[in-house]
């Protein structure tokens, strides 16, 4: 469903992604680790659309469409969505209303009709509860004084709400503890089907412990630099991204 | 990101369009002999011709103000045509079904049919096209309340000795450079009356239209509510598509006495002129209340239109602990310039005056506002408390803020609270990501940062504001 070749990608001249290849077929979940500035959120940002973020060369298919020539709004459409690091607030527009016109877009997209009022409160309450938050944050602006920890969630109510096809988390985990991170993760794990696939990229080997990989990347200098299964991310854990700098001059 | 959003927001006037209703319409110029004939065609008394011809000759010795932070060509007012009237309406229509069909389709093109607006639960229209008044609906209902709502110049006809009493009381004559022309030329506006202790049963609205080349469009307003009643007036506005810049210099004065209450609220879509400034109306508005005591006066406006907006809604809190309200949301964009506020002036004791506005920039425009907050020496306890925030839409806009503060009384207290803040690209990336185009991303947002503004205004007139601020900011993204 997606597939990356040799993605090359700068940001304001500076080449970050330097020949990435990545390969998501329906239903997995891959784990991007590797340590800081080695490329990991561009990579989200790249995929996503961002503005500033300038895919170079290479090629990037999702769902049999060249996604690099896909606006940010119409990539979200298709069905792919990024779960912010640092989600922005929105004063003023109650998280309802930014649901409501999302999900509806999303539907339209798919040739589905817009729920009724009381279908969407129904969704929305469930998918309160599945990340613990109270219905009244529905009321509240976007983002609009949250925690750090009731933003993560918002995400993955969120993504929830949107039923997308590629699930891109960028360190949902981070700045999170243990309880929080299990509500994410179960949040994160009630939405495998087998069918919605997972790109989660960490720091943290902590955060796979909930969310169980079917495979896990090491992004260094904007590369995958080495790839395996589950047990990757304990070998990370035990030893470090240091192993890194024997085959690479890199980033910091 | 810049670029999109300048796409998404210029765009086309959706107002813009002529409708050609044959008019009545005076040369250009200005002096005794054309107000004689203004009051002639109006078939006013003696008594308000002179009050004209006063006003006249004060202004011809006042210069314009030049203090606003607006650039502009100097207006020839020898070349303005003071009055203008749709020819087909000499005979006033008894109902809609006599109105010009030509009229009627304006409005069609507007998305507000006549007929659907009469039929609105609880809202009576009285129509201004140009000068004249031309529909006046649900008179009958008021008029079993007692509530006189009519056009000014049958109010000074039918009922002089109010008119008499408070016409300039709030404000003068002479106040100022525009007030004193609207004073000498004003062709027409609403007069409402509300008795003692008396709810108006419904909202009274008016709709402006300016059609005429070249024809300013001075319309005067008074609104007297009397002890212990309450009216709610709207007023929106929109304007045909012209070339040449059109004045607007409108006076409207509330009195609210003891223990009443007056909200009016203002829609203001008016041409603001091409992506390159041209054209777009010249809005000079003073629009003031004097609160006696217990009494309430709450303006909310939604400044959407004109290339030039230099209006001030002003409450004169007299009495007691009276209360003054300005809520207001001001949009620009491409040319245009606004330069407009409150002055909430403390006389009586335990006064209270809250300001909230909202500035939207956007394109290559400016926006400015500009407000005082005095506080008089016997005003014991007064308090104000005063937002004021900015939104900047792109890098080519400026937003300015002018607060003054006076303080004579070392009981009252002042709060004043500024931001300045800009769609940032991360929000729009956010509403981007989770599949918003632009256009609705920026729309939504905006609407957020004026959500507290919005929600003071009448229900039927938020929703045409949310409509009008997504309409103004939606454009052509290629």
């Amino acid at each position: 469903m997606l597939s990356i070749k040799d993605l090359h990608a700068s940001i304001e001249g500076n080449e970050i992604l330097k020949g990435l290849n990545l390969n998501v077929k329906p239903g997995e979940v891959h784990a991007i680790m590797g340590p800081n500035g080695a490329g990991k959120s561009t990579l989200g940002y790249v995929l996503s659309g961002r503005e500033e973020y300038e895919a170079t060369s290479g090629k990037v298919e999702f769902q049999e469409r060249d996604l690099l020539e896909l606006e940010v709004d119409e990539r979200a459409r298709a069905g792919l969505f990024l779960a912010f690091q640092y989600p922005v607030e929105i004063p003023g527009v109650s998280n309802m209303e930014f649901l409501k016109e999302s999900v509806s877009a999303a539907r339209k997209e798919r040739g589905q009709d817009p729920l009724t009022a009381a279908e969407f409160l129904r969704k929305a309450k469930a998918a309160c509860e599945q990340v613990n938050l109270p219905l009244d944050f529905l009321k509240r602006g976007v983002n609009e004084g949250f925690s750090g920890g009731e933003k993560k969630r918002n995400e993955i109510m969120q993504m929830i709400m949107l039923e997308p096809t590629l699930c891109i988390l960028d360190e949902s985990d981070s700045g999170l503890d243990i309880d929080a991170l299990k509500v994410v993760a179960d949040g994160v794990n009630s939405q495998r089907d087998g069918k919605r696939s997972f790109i989660v990229i960490t720091h943290y080997q902590r955060l796979l412990d909930f969310i169980k990989p079917d495979f896990v990347h090491i992004l260094a200098d904007g590369k995958i630099a080495k790839s395996g299964g589950p047990e990757l991310a304990k070998e990370v854990e035990a030893s470090g991204y240091a192993w890194l700098e024997d085959h690479e001059e890199t980033n910091a | 990101m810049s670029e999109q959003i300048d796409q998404a927001i210029s765009r086309e006037y959706e107002a813009g369009f002529v409708s050609d209703i044959e008019s009545d319409t005076f040369e250009p110029g200005l002096d005794e002999d054309v107000i004689r004939r203004i009051s002639e065609m109006k078939e006013e008394p003696e008594w308000m011709l002179e009050w004209r011809l006063q006003a006249f000759r004060s202004w011809q010795k006042m210069t314009e103000p030049d203090w606003a932070h607006l650039g502009y060509e100097p207006i020839d007012y020898q070349k303005i045509s003071y009055y203008s009237a749709p020819k087909s309406m000499k005979d006033r229509p008894k109902s809609l079904a006599e109105v010009d069909p030509e009229l009627i389709r304006t409005y069609e093109k507007l998305g507000i049919p006549l007929h659907e607006q009469e039929m609105l639960a609880g809202v009576a229209v009285d129509v201004v096209f140009d000068s004249v008044s031309v529909v006046t609906t649900f008179r009958e209902k008021l008029a079993e309340a007692g509530v006189i709502f009519c056009p000014i110049s049958e109010a000074i006809r039918k009922y002089p000795e109010l008119v008499k009493k408070y016409l300039g009381t709030v404000v003068p004559r002479t106040d100022n450079f525009f007030a004193a022309l609207n004073s000498a030329v004003f062709t027409d506006g609403s007069f409402v009356y509300i008795p003692k202790g008396v709810r108006c049963p419904m909202e009274l609205s008016t709709y402006f239209r300016i059609n005429e080349l070249n024809t300013g469009q001075f319309e005067r307003t008074l609104i007297v509510a009397e002890e212990g009643s309450y009216v709610s007036y709207l007023e929106g506005c929109t304007a045909p598509q012209r070339d040449e810049n059109q004045l607007h210099a409108a006076v409207v004065e509330l009195v609210a006495l003891d223990d009443s209450e007056i909200k009016y609220s203002t829609v203001q879509n008016w041409y603001p002129g091409d992506e390159n400034g041209v054209g777009g109306i010249f809005n000079f508005v003073t629009k003031r209340g004097v609160a006696e005591k217990n009494a309430k006066i709450s303006w909310t406006q939604v400044e959407t239109g004109s290339a030039i907006t230099w209006k001030y809604p002003s409450c004169i809190l007299r009495g007691d602990n009276s209360v003054g309200e300005f809520y207001s949301v001001a949009l620009t964009r491409s040319r245009q310039q606004a330069d407009t506020g409150t002055k909430m002036i403390h006389l009586g004791k335990n006064t209270t005056s809250t300001i909230i506005s909202k500035g939207i920039s956007a394109g290559n425009s400016s926006n400015t506002y500009r407000g005082l907050v005095k506080m008089g020496p016997n005003a014991d306890g007064a308090r104000n408390f005063t937002e004021c925030d900015s939104l900047l839409i792109g890098d080519t806009c400026a937003a300015h803020t002018f607060p003054y503060i006076e303080s004579a009384n070392p009981t009252a207290i002042v709060e004043h609270e500024a931001t300045t803040s800009t769609v940032s690209d991360d929000q729009l990336f956010l509403c981007q990501q989770r599949g918003l185009d632009i256009e609705k991303a920026i729309s939504m947002i905006v609407n957020g940062f004026c959500k507290e503004v919005f929600k003071e205004l009448p229900m039927e007139f938020a929703v045409e504001a949310g409509k009008l601020l997504e309409i103004s900011l939606e454009g052509s993204v290629g």
